[in-house]
């Protein structure tokens, strides 16, 4: 398999922003018919490395080669010619046009809709990605949008076909449904370079792996022939922590919602229909769910972002649905959402200031005047309590890396010693290391008594913490059910709303 | 295809910040000295009318004073909303119908001693600008209509609401049918602070407002509720803060110092309602307010600026005889160079084209 010019070679690639090296002399080669894993945590090069692979970026050094040839991939344009096509992690596909009209847009050329139709029907059935053209965008789920973007590229007939972190949005069967198609293509002699820092679908998918880490590479191997934790050390360099869990001691019901309805807040949102919720002090929910089926109608009707009837949500047996955010935490609600820059935390900023978004009611205002020496104490104690890597209270937030500034928003919300805390996607996008930590410290959290309800799609994230997990699927909320009492396939059925699989 | 393209720049530096302004007054003094050259005046004597000659007196440091108050004075009070996306343009009108209700006051109570009619005239002006501002502001809120237009359309309202009042029941009937109200008696009138000029004590009402502003958004908790809506609308809802409360806060601030303005200008120089009270300050204050960076201090600085600009160019069409379009394309390149720098401090520019492809 490996005989021959690759298909494509990384010699010495460089690439720096400022001080910050992202690639330091990177080697990669990918083969015809490999499925070559490119692993690595958060932060660790990755992104920028495809990015210079698909032409989007230009490294500062360092020689690519195609199929033995030098060459320059100065666009996407480029890339696309020779062969290369790309999966973003994020998907960049328009809404409210169908799916043919998304296709047409990407293409160089003009795409006749019927011809177009036709052959996006021909690939999809060639490689098991059913796929209606005439769709429209905002009535797929992710899993289908990412098929979308798959067929798009492989409308182009890539000889190497690049895919980011594709499976982060994806179920358990997605997963299994993605891979089978991957496989098919490299059975044809396409190359994929697969990226993720998922270890175990590495080893169940790739071939070859490179692993990176803070912009070097540290190992190449066979993962069939590595265990997670071997390939866990050359990711992080050290062994993977595990946080430190005992069985739960529920008490009273400290948050909960009745029959809680809310119409999506915008024309692609979803409504919550009926939904009921129980979190009990010294216990964690976990809220299973692709994204996009109303967890940010839950999350906006919990927390008093939007207000609902009064008795729909209840924090300490006290009906609180018709109060906003700011009289809901007076009564022990914290929260982390799920965009850390720009709602947890004003980029602009310094931490100091940032701590009176959800603080500002507890003793650091007096007469309406900010205590600024208060502020900075909160942040400095903040920055201590989780080892925050920040220049001080004074730092601003947009300076923080994403795993630290969610730190920095769990820390302050903890402050406030809640007895509810509500957070939306805890660990995503942060390192491995941040992650056990902030995992730690929400079931430290339960541990000292608070009800603690965490909404991911992460579900190993959640079969990690939680106590119970329930699923949200189209607006509808499952019961929540024990974690001993489930396993990640049926919850991911849950998350597909297959038939039957909300039993229970 | 354009080979210059901007591209962001990966931390603009706070140093630079503060640099532009000078620089952008630098390069438009070496502009400037071109454009008179090419049209044949001296250029030293040009730039010395403009910058030199205004401020060569002490009546003409009071002028540049009495001028830059206003400015000053409704830039704050627009800022207060700026900073909060909160888009007043009609501070204009909200000028005009602050000196239409502290004008009535004036020639209704102004046989009564300064130490009623002054501070009512006040009351009144800031309650009438605040009241102005209040109809865009409940637009807003209510029907979600762009204060943008409706506060902007409302300056034309006023304006005419003032000519109504000094052609009709306000006119003074001993004015030979001029449209204009009687003289105010002087107890309706701001008394000069600095002898020989025309300073007066309306520009120490400037003064304590903007540091009111500047202890507002600086330090307390609402003004922090105010920067928040502006700078990061997710954040401010996920503190709590209310979209309307804002909206209100902003137009309310903004229209409340027009109105106070309006208060200065026919309580300090003009002495009496006419057609018109002010040559367009609530709209010149919208550049001022920018200029200095929403920031109270460097909006006071970039009052004087405009200030001395406004004068600069009458003095320099008396004494070069320079016809007023060249002032104010002078003055629009002071500008131009500021937001240049601006663009500059936060972009690069790149030669060449982005899409080059060296090997096909």
């Amino acid at each position: 398999m490996t005989h021959g010019n690759p298909r494509l070679e990384l010699a010495g690639i460089t690439k720096r922003y400022g001080d910050v090296v992202a690639n330091d002399a990177i080697d990669l080669a990918v083969h015809a018919g490999e499925i070559h894993a490119l692993l690595g945590e958060n932060g660790a090069g990755k992104s920028t490395l495809s990015k210079i692979i698909y032409g989007v970026v230009r490294p500062d050094a360092g020689t690519l080669r195609w199929e033995g040839r030098a060459v320059e991939i100065a666009s996407p344009g480029d890339a696309r010619r020779l062969g290369i096509g790309m999966v973003f992690q994020h998907f960049s596909l328009f809404e409210s046009l169908r799916v043919v009209d998304n296709i047409a847009l990407g293409e160089d050329g003009p795409a006749s809709g019927a011809a177009l139709s036709a052959s996006i029907r021909g690939i999809s059935h060639a490689y098991g990605l059913p796929l209606d053209p005439s769709r429209y965008v905002h009535t797929m789920s992710v899993g289908e949008r990412q098929r979308v973007e798959i067929v798009r590229c492989l409308l182009q007939s890539p000889k190497l076909l690049v895919m980011d972190e594709p499976t982060s949005v994806l179920t358990p069967q997605a997963v299994e449904r993605l891979f089978a198609t991957l496989r098919s293509l490299a059975a044809e002699g396409t190359a994929i370079l697969y990226i993720s820092h998922k270890l175990a679908e590495i080893r169940a998918l790739c071939d070859r792996a490179t692993i990176l880490r803070d912009g070097r590479v540290t190992g190449e191997c066979d993962p069939r022939a590595e265990d997670q934790a071997s390939l866990a050390r050359m990711m992080i360099g050290s062994d993977l922590p595990h946080p430190r869990h005992r069985a739960a001691i529920p008490g009273a019901t400290m948050l909960a919602a009745r029959a809680l309805d809310l119409p999506a807040g915008d024309p692609f949102g979803t409504p919550l229909a009926g939904v009921d919720l129980d979190v009990r002090a010294g216990e964690i929910v976990g809220i299973a769910g692709i994204s996009g089926n109303g967890q940010r109608e839950l999350l906006a009707a919990l927390s008093g972002e939007r207000t609902t009837r009064a008795d729909a949500v209840a924090i300490d047996g006290v009906g609180v649905g018709h109060l906003g955010i700011a009289a809901r935490r007076r009564h022990g609600l914290a929260y982390v959402p799920e965009e850390r820059q720009g709602r947890g935390a004003v980029p602009e900023l310094s931490l100091a200031d940032n701590t009176l978004l959800s603080a500002s009611a507890q003793g650091l205002v007096r007469h309406g005047i900010v205590d600024r020496r208060a502020t900075r104490a909160r942040a400095r104690d903040a920055i201590a309590a989780f080892r925050v890597k920040a220049a001080g209270p004074d730092a601003l937030a947009e300076t923080l890396s994403g795993g630290n500034l969610q730190k920095f928003i769990l820390a302050r919300e903890m402050q406030q010693s809640p007895k509810v805390l509500i957070a939306a996607q805890p660990t995503w996008g942060v390192d491995i290391g941040a992650s056990a930590e902030i995992r730690q410290a929400l079931v430290d959290l339960r541990d000292a008594g608070a009800a603690v309800l965490v909404v991911s799609e992460d579900l190993d994230e959640l079969f990690e913490i939680a106590d119970r997990i329930a699923v949200i699927a189209r607006g509808r909320l499952s019961p929540a059910m024990p974690v001993t009492g489930t396993d990640p396939e049926a919850i991911g059925l849950a998350m597909a709303g297959e038939p039957g699989a909300r039993a229970a | 295809m354009a080979p210059f393209r901007l591209e962001a720049r990966n931390a603009p530096s706070s140093l630079a910040k503060w640099l532009a302004p000078p620089l952008a007054a630098i390069a438009m003094v070496a502009c400037g000295f071109v454009l008179f050259a090419v049209l044949g005046k001296d250029p030293v004597a040009a730039l010395h009318a403009f910058f030199v000659a205004p401020v060569a007196t002490r009546y003409g440091i009071g002028e540049l004073l009495l001028k830059a108050s206003p400015l000053a004075l409704i830039a704050t009070g627009l800022a207060i909303g700026y900073r909060a996306n909160v888009w007043n343009i009609g501070a204009e009108g909200q000028l005009a119908v602050g000196a239409i209700a502290a004008g009535g006051v004036a020639l209704a109570l102004d046989a009564s001693g300064p130490l009623v009619v002054l501070p009512l005239m006040f009351v009144a002006g800031a309650l009438a600008g605040a009241l102005w501002a209040a109809i865009p502001a409940w637009l807003r809120t209510r029907c979600n209509a762009n204060e943008i237009l409706t506060s902007l359309m409302l300056v034309y309202i006023a304006t005419l609401l003032l000519s109504y009042m000094v052609h009709g029941p306000w006119r003074d009937p001993e004015g030979f049918n001029f449209p204009q109200s009687r003289m105010f008696a002087a107890s309706a009138l701001l008394p000069v602070i600095v002898e020989g000029t025309r300073l007066n004590a309306g520009t120490l009402v400037t003064l304590a407002v903007v540091a009111a502003a500047w202890l507002f958004v600086a330090r307390t908790l609402v003004g922090f509720e105010m920067r928040v809506a502006g700078l990061a609308p997710g954040a401010a809802q996920y503190a709590g803060v209310s979209p309307a409360k804002v909206v209100w806060i902003g137009m309310l601030c903004g229209g409340a110092c027009a109105g106070v303005a309006g208060v200065n200008e026919i309580a300090g120089p003009i002495g009496q309602l006419l057609p018109s009270v002010s040559p367009g300050y609530g709209f010149a204050a919208i550049i001022v307010a920018f200029v200095g960076r929403l920031h109270p201090a460097g909006i006071v600085v970039a009052s004087l600026l405009m200030s001395l600009l406004y004068l600069g160019g009458e003095a320099a069409q008396v004494a070069l005889a320079l016809p007023s379009s060249i002032t104010g394309l002078f003055q629009g390149t002071l500008l131009l160079f500021l937001l240049a720098a601006d663009v500059l401090i936060h972009y690069r520019v790149r030669i060449g084209a982005r899409t080059a492809m060296a090997t096909p």
